[in-house]
C-alpha cells in the first residue's frame, strides 16, 4: 500500500478541520479539546495536535489529510507534519482580517519547512462579510502565480476544487522540471 | 534571595525597573553563548555599562561616538596607553581637543547603546551583585533609568510583533525570483545592505545577525523591512537545494509519480 498526504495549515479557527470532514471517507480523527482561553473562544473545541482524513484511491495509494493544530503554542508539530508532503493549503477565513497577518506568516514558514506547491483557501466566502479574494491576495501580500481560491469548508464541492488546484499545482511543477 | 535568573523569564526592561524602583547599587552582569555585558549601578540610576568583548577605553567610545578620528584613537592607544579614562578625559579637556559635555555626551550615548542591545535579548542568565563598585578606571555617569525604560518597553512590543511575523532566526533569505520593486530603485540603510550582502539560501538569520552585528530585534526589523518591500523571501536554511522531493512519493520513478498524481486527481474529481 501507498500513502502520499498533503497538509491544511491556517490560523486558529480558519476551517481546517471542516474542510477535511468534508472529503474524508473517515470520521476525522480529530484531537480536539476544549477552549480554555477567553480570547480564542470564537469556537468551542479546537485542534491540539492534528486532525487527519483519508481518502482511498484504489487498492495500491492512499491519499492522507492532515490538518496542523492552529494555535502557535502547538507549531513544534508543523514541521514534523510537513515532512514528505505532497503539498499544503493555507486556509485563511474571509471574515476575520485580524488573522490574515498570522496567515501569512504560517505561509511563509511553511515555504521555509518545503518548496513545495501550496494553495491558499479563502474560506468563508459566503458570508455577507467575507473580503474579496483580490483584497486578500494583497492583504497576504501573495504573487500573481500564486492559486488562491474561494472556499467554503462544509461545502464539498469547493473543497474538492482546492484540492484538485493543488493537485494541479503539483502537475504543473513536475512537467516544468522544479519538482 | 541572589537576584539572578534568566531573561526568558524576566525580561531586561522588568530587571531595570527593580533596579530603578529598589534604588539598588552594584553590577548586573547578563551572559549569552555569543557575548555578555555588565552594567554598574549607583542608587538606582546607570553609571557604567559595557559589553566585555567591546573595547570600553575613553578613546574607543569617543571613536564610536565620532567625535575623534580613527587616526587620533591610534596616537592616544599608543601615547595614552598608561592613562586610565578619568586621566585621559582632563587630558583631552585641558588641551582644548573636546569639551566636558562631548565627553559625557559620548559616555552617556556608549552606556544607553548597550542597554539598548540588552533590551533586544530575548534569552540570557543574569545576575546581580549588590554593592560593587564600578569599575575605578572608568569614568562613569548618573543616568535615570525611566526613559530607557519606557524605550526598552517599545523595543519588547516591536519584538513581540517582529517574532509573530518571523518567528525563528534559524531560516535563511534568498532573493524573490520577481521582486516587486528594482533593487537599485531601493533606498536602504547601513543595516539593511549589510544583510543584502548576506542573503544566501546558506545562510541563516541567525548567523547573518553574528556577521553584521545585529542582534535579535535589529536583524528581525531589518528582514520584515526586506520582506515587506517584496525584495526577499524565507527558506529552509541551505535553500532548495538542500531539499528533496524523494520522500514526496512513494516511488522515484518519474512516471510513476506523475501517474500518481493524475490518479490522485481522478479520484478527488468523483468524490
Amino acid at each position: 500500500m501507498q500513502t502520499v498526504k498533503i497538509v491544511v495549515t491556517g490560523p486558529f479557527g480558519a476551517g481546517k478541520t471542516e474542510f477535511i470532514r468534508s472529503v474524508s471517507e473517515i470520521e476525522v480523527v480529530s484531537t480536539e479539546r476544549k477552549i480554555t482561553s477567553e480570547v480564542e473562544k470564537i469556537k468551542n473545541s479546537t485542534t491540539v495536535a492534528m486532525d487527519f482524513g483519508r481518502i482511498s484511491v484504489d487498492e495500491d495509494l492512499v491519499l492522507y489529510i492532515f490538518g496542523t493544530p492552529g494555535q502557535k503554542r502547538f507549531d513544534f508539530m508543523w514541521e514534523i507534519l510537513s515532512e514528505g508532503m505532497l503539498g499544503f493549503i493555507v486556509m485563511v477565513d474571509s471574515n476575520r482580517p485580524e488573522t490574515f497577518r498570522e496567515a501569512r506568516s504560517i505561509l511563509e514558514t511553511f515555504r521555509a519547512y518545503a518548496p513545495t506547491p501550496f494553495v491558499v483557501a479563502a474560506n468563508k466566502q459566503d458570508c455577507d462579510d467575507a473580503w474579496t479574494l483580490e483584497d486578500m491576495r494583497v492583504a497576504l501580500r501573495l504573487d500573481p502565480d500564486v492559486k488562491m481560491l474561494p472556499c467554503v469548508a462544509i461545502d464539498k464541492e469547493t473543497v474538492k476544487k482546492v484540492l484538485l488546484e493543488l493537485l494541479y499545482g503539483i502537475l504543473e511543477e513536475m512537467e516544468a522540471g522544479r519538482l | 534571595m541572589a537576584l539572578q535568573g534568566n531573561l526568558r523569564d524576566f525580561p531586561f526592561s522588568q530587571l531595570l525597573n527593580l533596579i530603578s524602583l529598589a534604588n539598588k547599587t552594584g553590577r548586573l552582569v547578563v551572559e549569552s553563548p555569543a557575548q555578555s555585558a555588565e552594567v554598574f549601578f549607583r542608587e538606582g540610576k546607570l553609571a557604567y555599562a559595557q559589553f566585555r568583548h567591546d573595547d570600553a577605553s575613553l578613546a574607543a567610545v569617543l571613536l564610536r561616538g565620532g567625535k575623534i578620528s580613527q587616526a587620533q584613537y591610534q596616537i592616544l592607544q599608543q601615547r595614552a596607553a598608561q592613562m586610565n579614562d578619568k586621566e585621559l578625559g582632563v587630558l583631552l579637556i585641558n588641551a582644548g581637543y573636546l569639551s566636558q559635555a562631548d565627553v559625557l555626551k559620548s559616555l552617556q550615548d556608549d552606556y544607553c547603546d548597550v542597554l539598548q542591545r540588552l533590551f533586544g535579548w530575548t534569552e540570557g542568565a543574569f545576575y546581580f551583585e549588590a554593592d560593587e563598585p564600578s569599575p575605578e578606571n572608568r569614568i562613569t555617569v548618573k543616568m535615570d533609568l525611566e526613559n530607557l525604560i519606557i524605550e526598552g518597553s517599545r523595543q519588547a512590543h516591536e519584538l513581540s510583533h517582529l517574532q509573530e511575523e518571523i518567528p525563528s532566526l534559524d531560516v535563511s533569505l534568498k532573493f524573490r525570483e520577481r521582486p516587486e520593486r528594482d533593487l537599485k530603485d531601493i533606498h536602504l540603510s547601513v543595516q539593511e545592505w549589510k544583510v543584502i550582502s548576506y542573503v544566501n539560501p546558506k545562510n541563516t538569520l541567525r548567523q547573518i545577525a553574528g556577521a553584521a552585528d545585529l542582534n535579535e530585534i535589529e536583524i528581525r526589523r531589518v528582514v520584515y523591512s526586506l520582506l515587506q518591500a517584496g525584495v526577499v523571501e524565507m527558506v529552509r536554511p541551505g535553500g532548495s537545494f538542500a531539499w528533496n522531493s524523494s520522500n514526496m512519493f512513494p516511488s522515484k520513478d518519474r512516471i510513476e509519480q506523475k501517474s500518481l498524481v493524475n490518479r490522485l486527481i481522478q479520484r478527488i474529481r468523483s468524490i
